[in-house]
């Protein structure tokens, strides 16, 4: 089958400009100023950019084990939703994606029934424990391209040092969710003035600080490459700024909530703000923000985190940590960083498709004839709110309802299916 | 007068100018706790349930009796003997409560801002009895009721708040109500027992007990809560009782007349010494009748009649 994408801006890694694509059987076959061509299915893609599908270095599926909050299925369509063709999953299903078992069981199902591509992401350690190695080598053959605890720390350094050697042998990426989280404490919101005012324990900013620093450390040691989690705090981009300057093979992510929102959400025990790394500060959003400018900060992931309504209208200590992410991330991003200025589009596909890519070491993330379709028309100028109730993925815990975005993903096409068409899910 | 909200859930929401007439309110409702026939019928017709999650033995009791000494129909409920052991859900339980026609819950709960979840789910008016370390705002409203009987206001007077703030509710409504009344809150405890950045809620961290005592008109101490000594947030109850606990030779750097408080119950020997419990400018046992008039007050201003 044939598609044929016109009138489109394509932002690719160095260049941006008016182009035509063509897609045969799945493939990019032509990209070209003023390409014609008869094609059974025909993009009018005015006014909007055409990117490279966009690829989401972290996110959880749910799936298996808590499909009450998401599965595969609902999971990657979200995705789909968003813009993304490619998502890696985190390692805290139930049981634990630990073991070859468990990642054949994502793979398959993702094969046949995902909306998206799905690179599954292995346990660094057995049950996500930090103490014992999982069988990684073993996760590898199965399909895993990197290797994270997420959700949990590998508190213990000489585990987490063994990890990384193990890990590299195998080529899969090292990916450090960095919290100190005996010193959380049972945290459940940024520790400062807002949580003494509301009386909640506070997860002191050190939490991730400290823990950032250890990994850099090992990894600068052992010469290990690292990937860390989800930064949240001024001084996490600082300690990360100063390890590449010191030739540390590190790259860093950050989420588009830690550069719109601050721990104010909080106020009136939002549940739906509660996340973990919690929400900071002004000064840390700007920090952030600065992170992504001058290229400390990498990528711009989802960590994607759907939880059931139940889990969240609790108590405010009681609730789960995370918010959702997919159907938000490109106009969120597209609104605070390239409408500001501080990023340009180009800059915006190195944070989400061209870099998520390499750090995960997967042939995505560009628009190129001869590569695989994966492709994502946004209209960047359509103005809207978002409405938390539309979406597809099986949970709505976001605090961004009635929140004002630019740009809105008109189509997603993943190796050549057209999964969203004019806004719609396709399928 | 009734009060503007629905719901007291903390002296944050409260004005000052309601703050006075809550403690106006409380004064003629003392009259009636201590006349020998203790039954008025503002509150006859009305429900309240108190909610307790957490054990109580002063606040659950005095609103139990602020509420029959006013004729309302009144109904204790704690999650060990509930539905709660059953896994029920806060929102659940409330929801269940106001559907019995409940017109007061009272709910005290471990969790900050559990009355807060509860209040936007139910019809019923939800007074906070203390939520995890956030508000106490009866035992704020009480406390100033007891100084303003003895001082006549709060314009300047020195409060000074000793011992584990971290984790009391008593402290951040007391400084929060304080300063609203144009008193002067000084903060003294171990640095480990002090929360990050309180001063932005208005007190002052003293930089010595004796500092914290000197001129004071009014001494809080507050409970060390044993409890949580597994977490070690300090070496032993002996090095808290001589480096912050208020003694008979240091209280000697407030003023003569300074009126000793604590929210009860008293750990003897930690944060106060028997002696000054026990002496003559101790308020505690007056705060707790205090504390069943405020508590009157409040149900009265919320759901009473003339």
């Amino acid at each position: 089958m044939k598609i044929f994408i016109k009138n489109g801006v394509v932002a690719n890694k160095r260049e941006c400009k008016k182009m035509n694509i063509l897609v045969e059987d799945g493939i990019i076959t032509r990209i070209e100023q003023g390409l014609s061509a008869q094609a059974e299915e025909v993009i009018d893609a005015a006014g909007c950019y055409v990117l490279p599908g966009l690829v989401d270095a972290h996110c959880h599926l749910r799936d298996p084990g808590f499909e009450y909050k998401e599965d595969i299925i609902s999971g990657t369509r979200s995705a789909a939703m968003g813009g993304f063709t490619s998502v890696a999953c985190m390692a805290n299903t139930n049981p634990a994606a630990d073991n070859k078992a468990v990642i054949g069981y994502i793979t398959d199902k993702a094969r046949r029934h995902g909306a998206v591509n799905v690179f599954p992401i292995g346990a660094m350690t057995k049950g996500l424990k930090g103490e014992e190695l999982a069988e990684i080598g073993e996760m590898k053959q199965a399909g895993i391209v990197g290797v994270s605890d997420d959700g949990y720390s590998v508190e213990n350094s000489a585990v987490m040092k063994k990890v990384m050697q193990y890990a590299n042998m195998f080529g899969v990426s090292i990916i450090c969710h960095s919290e100190d989280s005996r010193l959380a404490e049972g945290g459940s919101i940024n520790e400062g003035a807002l949580s003494t005012m509301m009386g909640l324990r506070g997860i002191p900013k050190a939490c991730e600080e400290i823990m950032i620093a250890r990994d850099l450390v090992l990894s600068e040691y052992l010469n290990i490459p690292v990937h860390i989690c989800h930064v949240s705090t001024a001084l996490g981009v600082e300690l990360i700024r100063n390890a590449k300057q010191r030739g540390v093979q590190v790259t860093a992510e950050t989420c588009p909530h830690y550069f719109t929102l601050t721990e104010k959400a909080c106020e009136g025990y939002n549940t739906l703000a509660k996340m973990n790394p919690p929400l900071r500060t002004d000064k840390d959003v700007e920090a952030i923000i600065n992170g992504l400018c001058d290229g400390t900060i990498d990528i711009i992931a989802t960590d994607h985190a759907p939880h059931h309504k139940d889990e969240k209208d609790v108590e405010f200590d009681k609730a789960a940590f995370g918010i959702v992410g997919f159907e938000t991330a490109l106009p969120l991003a597209y609104t605070a960083l390239v409408k500001t200025g501080f990023l340009d589009i180009r800059q915006l596909v190195e944070k989400m498709c061209i870099n998520p890519s390499a750090m995960l070491k997967i042939d995505k993330g560009e628009l190129k004839e001869g590569k695989t379709a994966d492709i994502t028309i946004f209209n960047a100028e359509e103005k809207y709110t978002i409405d938390i109730t539309k979406f597809v993925s099986k949970s709505n815990n976001s605090p961004f309802h009635g929140y004002p975005v630019y740009g809105k993903v008109m189509a997603t096409i993943i190796g050549g299916r057209i999964v969203v068409k004019d806004g719609k899910l396709n399928i | 007068m009734k009060l503007k909200n629905k719901d007291v859930l903390g002296i944050k929401e409260l004005t000052a100018g309601e703050i006075e007439s809550i403690l106006d309110t409380a004064s003629d409702m003392k009259k009636i706790v201590q006349s020998p026939s203790k039954k008025a019928h503002y509150l006859r017709g009305k429900s309240v349930v108190t909610l307790f999650y957490e054990n109580s033995t002063r606040t659950r009791v005095s609103f139990e009796l602020a509420g029959k000494y006013m004729s309302a129909d009144t109904v204790n409920v704690t999650a060990a003997g509930s539905s709660v052991q059953k896994g029920e859900s806060l929102l659940d339980t409330g929801r269940t409560l106001d559907a019995m026609g409940t017109d007061i819950i009272v709910i005290r709960h471990s969790m900050a801002g559990a009355p807060h979840l509860l209040a936007k789910h139910v019809k019923a008016s939800v007074i906070n009895a203390g939520d995890g370390m956030h508000e106490h705002p009866t035992q704020a409203l009480l406390d100033m009721f007891t100084i303003r009987e003895r001082f006549g206001g709060f314009k300047g007077l020195k409060v000074a708040i000793i011992g584990d703030i971290y984790h009391s509710r008593v402290a951040r409504s007391n400084i929060i109500g304080l300063c609203k009344m144009g008193a002067e809150p000084v903060i003294y405890g171990p640095a480990t027992l002090i929360p990050v950045d309180f001063e932005k809620i208005g007190a002052v961290i003293a930089p010595t007990l004796n500092d914290a005592l000197k001129g004071a008109d009014v001494v809080i101490a507050l409970r060390v809560q044993l409890e949580r000594q597994k977490k070690a947030l300090f070496p032993s109850q002996a090095e808290y009782a001589k480096f912050f606990g208020v003694n008979y030779e240091n209280i000697e750097f407030a003023g003569k007349n300074v009126l000793l408080m604590h929210p009860g119950p008293v750990n003897r020997g930690v944060e106060l010494t028997s002696d000054v419990v026990d002496s003559d400018n101790s308020a505690i046992n007056e705060q707790v009748t205090n504390g069943v008039a405020i508590r009157m007050a409040l149900l009265y201003m919320l759901v009473g009649r003339e």
